[in-house]
This record gives C-alpha cells, structure tokens and sequence, in this order.
C-alpha cells in the first residue's frame, strides 16, 4: 500500500510540475504585459471579472499548486527534520486545504 | 626524488585522524601504489583492502581527495596537482579500521531491493531467446556491468541523509532484474524497490552517475523505476 502510495504521489507531482511550467509561463508573460502597458487595478478588474477563461486557467493554476507543494514539502520534512508518517500527512493535507482555500479566495475576489 | 605528502585517515568505528606519510613520487604511480608502499614501508598496521588490482573486484574504492574512487585504476596523476593526497575510507558506510568499510549494509540493501535473480524456467527447458536489439536488452546492457564497488553509494547525498535508503547500486540492480525478460519476481520487486527508502527517495543529484567507474548510470535506471512503479500504480497492480 505505501508503495502504492509513495508512486502514485510521484506521478501526481511530476503531472502538476508540467502543468506548472506551462502556468507560470503565462501568469508571467501576464504580469509583464500588464507592467507594461501600465493597466491600472480598475482596468485589471474591468478584465478578470466575469472572464470564465480567467477563472479557468487559474483554477488550474491554483489545483497545480495545491497538489504540488505539499508532495514536495512531504520529502523536505522527512529529509530534514526525520518527521514521517501519519502526524505529517495530517498536517500536509491541512496546509493544501489552506492553499486551496487561500487560493480560491484570490481568483474569486477578482472575478465576481 | 620527489615525494608525496600523503594524509591517510587512520581510527576505527569510535573515531580516528588524519596522519601524514612522505611516500616517493613514481612515474606511473597508482593510488594503490601510494597506500601499499605506506602499509608495507612506512605503516605496516594500515588496515586498507584491495584484491585484483586492475578494476574487475571493486574491492580498493576509497575517498581520494575527498572523492569516492577506484585507488587502483587512479594515477597519482589524476588527482594530485600539487604533490598533496588524502586518503579516507568510503563515506556513508561503518568504518571497521582504518582505510576498510563493513559493507554489510551496502550487500544487505541489495537483498531488500531483491537482487536476485529468479527466473521462470527449469533446467529442462530450452533457453529463453533475447534479442540482442531488443528495447529492453539494450537497457539491461547499459546497467549491467556493475561489480559492487561501493562509489555510488559513498557519493550519494540522499543515502547520507536517509539510512533506509536502498542507494544507487541496489536500485540499479533491480533495474536490469525489472527489465530482464526472463524475471519472475518482478511485481514483487517493484514493491520492494518503491517508496521512501526506494526508487521515490532519489533527487537526480547525479553524483553516483558522475562517480561511477563503470560509467553506468544508476540514476536513469532509478528513473526507469520510477516510471514503472507509477505505471504499476495506475493499473492497481503495485
């Protein structure tokens, strides 16, 4: 079962890693863009609210993330501080709750 | 004559130093050369341990200047610019004396990883046919050379922080297993490979790919490992 486990969150995170380098890509090519065309908090919003393709590609972005951190974070804590099993899953599948809820919040507040 | 300064780590398992030997400098000097001349002239309690000489038994691997090495396929030349040279034991395995590891864990790993080969047929049945050109024979062949000499294992970075760790060499093993055509014990193998301790420990440092004297690289047989234990994983069978 562990090793069921331990394969299947490897996949998971190279599949949200891919998806990351591809979200990354656009959210930057999207920050830059709108740097410099010098767009304002009101012109933004007047973009992002009600834009279902915004949402979409976020939401993404967004599930990426999620799933991706705390696999990884998984690794760094039992490298570094020994801690494994079930105390550090509980506490991991928390901190992707919070993401996701952080998250949710950021791209909601800027569609609705 | 031109000397060596010579740096040899001498103790045991409860500890030990470093302590310097003048050796005379040849042409054509291994490292070997240099730690039998300290044990046969200068030191005759050095504790190091060599077998064939000539890099088929894997049995002389040391830390030369603070890399995992063959001392008898290492010219002096090689490794020492400026006449200085410090010798150690293998990093990441038990020091029993001096320049000698116990290697016990390091063969013991390669048991957990199932390292045996097992296969299908008896005696009485005719031999299995494996194409020379065949996907996975051409896999097996680029992995299979590997004699046991410890230096992947000594220079990998995840063994050193995780003990449960199977280590390059042991994965490597079940890799040419998983991919031989003629294996029976695979589904089990996978099991036993997959995991924290297993192939999923591995951060693709290359150190064991850079190191080897083989020139076999044990991290793409880990990602091979990876690949199929995900693949297994996906169709229920891990």
């Amino acid at each position: 079962m562990s090793a069921r486990r331990e394969a299947l969150l490897w996949a998971a995170q190279r599949a949200s890693a891919a998806l990351l380098a591809l979200c990354v890509m656009v959210h930057l090519a999207t920050m830059i863009y709108a740097v410099h065309s010098g767009l304002g908090a009101a012109q933004i919003l007047e973009r992002t609210r009600g834009n279902a393709a915004w949402l979409g590609f976020y939401s993404v972005f967004l599930l990426a993330v999620v799933v991706h951190v705390p696999i990884g974070l998984r690794a760094v804590l039992a490298e570094w501080l020994g801690w494994r099993g079930a105390s550090r899953d509980w506490l991991l599948a928390a901190f992707a709750a919070a993401l996701a809820w952080l998250g949710a919040r950021a791209i909601l507040g800027v569609f609705l | 004559m031109k000397t060596l300064q010579v740096r040899v780590w001498r103790g045991g398992p409860q500890g030990g130093d470093f302590q310097s030997y003048q050796v005379p400098r040849q042409a054509s000097q291994s490292v070997l050369d240099v730690v039998t001349y300290i044990q046969r002239v200068l030191e005759p309690s050095l504790a190091y341990r060599f077998a064939c000489r000539v890099g088929m038994c894997g049995s002389c691997a040391m830390t030369v200047n603070g890399v995992a090495r063959w001392t008898c396929r290492t010219h002096v030349d090689q490794v020492c610019a400026d006449g200085r040279l410090e010798l150690a034991p293998l990093a990441n395995l038990p020091v029993i004396r001096d320049l000698v590891t116990d290697m016990r864990e390091f063969f013991d790993k390669w048991a957990r990883a199932k390292g045996r080969f097992e296969g299908r047929r008896t005696r009485r049945d005719d031999f299995e046919r494996v194409a020379p050109d065949s996907e996975a024979r051409k896999q097996v062949d680029a992995a299979i050379e590997c004699i046991g000499c410890g230096v992947c294992y000594s220079s990998c970075d995840v063994v050193a922080w995780n003990p449960d760790y199977l280590g390059p060499a042991a994965l490597n093993r079940a890799w040419t297993l998983l991919r031989d055509v003629r294996e029976s014990a695979n589904p089990g193998r996978l099991r036993a490979v997959a995991g924290d301790a297993g192939c999923h420990a591995c951060h693709t440092h290359l150190s064991c790919t850079e190191r080897c004297p083989k020139h076999i690289s044990p991290t793409a047989g880990i990602a091979g490992l990876k690949r199929a234990a995900a693949a297994a994983a996906l169709k229920g069978e891990l």
